[in-house]
C-alpha cells in the first residue's frame, strides 16, 4: 500500500469519519427516502440513502 | 481479543473495530464512529490484539513479526487515534432515537396490479398474484390510499408512493388518477409526493415514457443482465424471453430520461458470475444499475445455498475492481449498493431502524388491505389494517416498530449494523420465521457489498477516480 501520510500517521490512513452522526436538532425527522422506494426491493441497505435535512 | 470484533466475544456497548481485506488492501473499521482507515500490516496486527493491549504486550507478541521501531511508532498512531474517538470507540446511541418509538407512516408502497405480464421463474410474488387472484386496484382503494397517507403521515413533508405489482403499468389509468389526485392534496396538506414505478418494462410505451417523465421522480426498471440469463427466468406469458424487448423499451426510455432512475436486474444460483450481467447492463448505457440476490427459501433451485459463498463474495471483489477501473477509465457508473454514502448518508436513528416497514413504510394490496411491506402481502397473519379503517393489527406493528438493530441478537453485536439497519424483516422471516432473527446467507452477502463499498471509497480517495454518490448522481 501506499505510505501513509495522514497527520503525520505513517502506518494508518484515515479513509473517512467519523461519519455516524445523531439527527439534527436532536431528533430524527424522518424526511429521508424509505430505502425500499430506491433501487431495493429485496435488500435493505440503509447507508446509501442521503439525509434530506 | 478486546474490541476486535468477533462474534461472541464483545459485550454490548463495547469498543468494536473489524478487519477486513478486499483485493488485497487491508481495512480497518471503527464500528462506533464509522471511521474507515486503510492500514498496513503493522497497524494491522497490532489491532487485531485488542483494545486493552499495552505497548509490551505488542512487542511481545509481535516483536518476532515486526521491527521494533515500527511497532512503536504504528502504537503511537494507535493512541492518538484512540484518544481522538477515531478507534475503539463507544456506542454512543441513544435508547429513546428507536426503542418503540412511534414513527408515523410516511410511504406507501401500492399493489396497483396483482397481474404480471410476465411469467418470471423466481418471483417472490408468485408470478404477480401474491398466491391469490389476479386483480387490479381499483381507483377507490388507491385515492383511499392516499387519504389513509395523509392522515397518518404527522408532520412529515416528503411523503413516498410507490407502483408496484405485479406489473403496476397493467393498471396505468388508476396511476394516472392517483397521480393527479395526490397533486391536488400537495398545497392543501402541505406536503409534496414522491412517486416511484418498479417495472418490467413490458408494456413501456411512448405516451407511458411521457407520463412517467413528467410525474415520477423515480423508475426502477427490470432487466437482469446478459440475454441467456435474463430470458432464463423473465419469460413472457407465452413462454419466450422478455430480453430484447425489455432492452430495446428501457434503453429509450433511459435515453429520454432527466430523472432518477435505477435499472435493476436479480442474479440466482444460475449466474453466480453475476458482475458480468452488471458490466452487460453499463456496457448497454446504463448508469443507475441494482442487481440484488434472488429471495427464494433453500430448496429452491434459485437460491443463494451457503455453500456458493465464497463465488458469490469472490464475484463481488471481481466487480468492485472491475467498477474502479470502469471509474478510471470515464466510464463509470453507480451501482446502488456500492454507493455506500461516508459523507452525507443518515443519521444514526435512520441506520438504527432500517427499512421502516411496518411503521414508516406500508404495503396496500388491490383490496386495501394494509401490510408491514411490499413483501409480506399475502402472507398469513401479516395483515395490519386497511386503508379506509386504519391500522387495527397494533401488536404486530409494535413488533415491527421494536425491530431494530439492538432488539435483533444476530445484529446487535454486528459490524454492519449501521450500514444495512438490520436488513430485510421480510426475508427473515420468510427464511427464519421471525423479523428479529436473519438470514446468514442474506447477511454474508450485506456485509461484503458494504466491504466493497468501503474498499471503494478508500481508492476513491487515493484520488484515482471521482468521489461521488449515487444521491448526486441522479439528482
Amino acid at each position: 500500500m501506499d505510505r501513509l501520510t495522514d497527520k503525520g500517521m505513517v502506518h494508518f490512513r484515515q479513509v473517512a469519519g467519523p461519519t455516524l452522526r445523531d439527527p439534527k436538532n436532536g431528533t430524527p425527522c424522518g424526511e429521508c427516502q424509505t430505502s425500499c422506494q430506491s433501487a431495493c426491493k429485496t435488500s435493505c441497505t440503509v447507508a446509501n440513502q442521503p439525509c434530506k435535512s | 481479543m478486546e474490541g476486535v470484533l468477533e462474534p461472541g466475544k464483545c459485550r454490548d456497548g463495547e469498543s468494536l473495530v473489524h478487519r477486513f481485506e478486499v483485493n488485497g488492501s487491508r481495512l480497518i473499521l471503527d464500528v462506533n464512529s464509522g471511521a474507515l482507515f486503510e492500514v498496513d500490516q503493522v497497524a494491522w496486527d497490532i489491532v487485531g490484539l485488542g483494545a486493552r493491549a499495552g505497548f509490551d504486550e505488542v512487542m511481545v507478541r509481535l516483536g518476532k513479526s515486526h521491527q521494533s521501531e515500527h511497532l512503536e511508532a504504528a502504537f503511537r498512531e494507535l493512541c492518538q487515534l484512540k484518544d481522538r474517538g477515531l478507534l475503539f470507540s463507544r456506542d454512543r446511541t441513544q435508547q429513546g432515537w428507536y426503542d418503540g418509538r412511534e414513527l408515523p407512516c410516511k410511504a406507501l408502497c401500492l399493489h396497483v396490479s396483482h397481474d404480471c405480464n410476465l411469467r418470471c421463474a423466481y418471483c417472490f410474488a408468485q408470478t404477480g398474484n401474491y398466491g391469490g387472484q389476479r386483480r387490479l386496484m381499483p381507483l377507490e382503494v388507491a385515492r383511499a390510499a392516499v387519504d389513509f397517507l395523509l392522515r397518518s403521515c404527522g408532520p412529515q413533508e416528503n411523503l413516498e408512493v410507490d407502483f408496484f405489482g405485479g406489473e403496476p403499468l397493467l393498471n396505468l389509468a388508476v396511476i394516472k388518477q392517483v397521480v393527479e389526485y395526490a397533486r391536488e392534496q400537495e398545497e392543501k396538506h402541505h406536503k409534496r409526493f414522491h412517486f416511484t414505478v418498479t417495472t418490467n418494462a413490458v408494456s413501456l410505451d411512448e405516451d407511458t415514457i411521457r407520463f412517467l417523465n413528467c410525474e415520477v421522480s423515480n423508475v426502477v426498471l427490470s432487466l437482469d443482465g446478459r440475454p441467456e440469463v435474463h430470458d432464463s427466468v423473465r419469460r413472457l406469458s407465452n413462454g419466450r424471453g422478455s430480453y430484447q424487448l425489455v432492452r430495446d423499451n428501457i434503453l429509450r426510455f433511459v435515453a429520454s430520461r432527466d430523472g432518477d432512475y435505477w435499472v435493476r436486474g436479480t442474479f440466482t444460483r444460475c449466474n453466480l458470475d453475476f458482475s458480468r450481467d452488471v458490466l452487460h447492463l453499463a456496457d448497454l448505457g446504463f448508469r443507475n444499475i441494482s442487481v440484488e440476490p434472488v429471495v427464494g427459501l433453500p430448496d429452491d433451485p434459485y437460491s443463494i445455498r451457503p455453500q456458493d459463498l465464497p463465488r458469490v463474495e469472490k464475484e463481488y471483489e471481481t466487480l468492485a475492481r472491475a467498477y474502479l477501473e470502469r471509474w478510471a477509465a470515464g466510464r463509470g457508473f453507480y451501482f446502488f449498493h456500492f454507493e455506500v454514502d461516508l459523507e452525507g448518508g443518515p443519521c444514526l436513528a435512520k441506520r438504527l431502524t432500517g427499512c421502516g416497514a411496518g411503521s414508516q413504510y406500508l404495503a396496500v394490496a388491490p383490496d386495501g388491505g394494509l401490510y408491514p411491506c411490499h413483501q409480506f402481502v399475502g402472507r398469513e397473519g401479516f395483515a395490519v389494517g386497511n386503508v379506509f379503517s386504519g391500522l387495527v393489527g397494533t401488536e404486530i406493528v409494535d413488533k415491527f416498530r421494536k425491530a431494530n438493530i439492538y432488539r435483533k441478537e444476530d445484529c446487535r453485536l454486528c459490524w454492519a449494523r449501521f450500514y444495512c439497519g438490520g436488513g430485510c424483516h421480510a426475508n427473515a422471516h420468510l427464511l427464519k420465521g421471525s423479523i428479529y432473527r436473519m438470514d446468514p446467507v442474506g447477511c454474508a452477502l450485506q456485509k461484503k457489498r458494504i466491504e466493497c463499498a468501503l474498499w471503494l471509497k478508500a481508492r476513491r480517495l487515493q484520488g484515482k477516480v471521482p468521489v461521488a454518490t449515487a444521491y448526486q448522481a441522479t439528482r
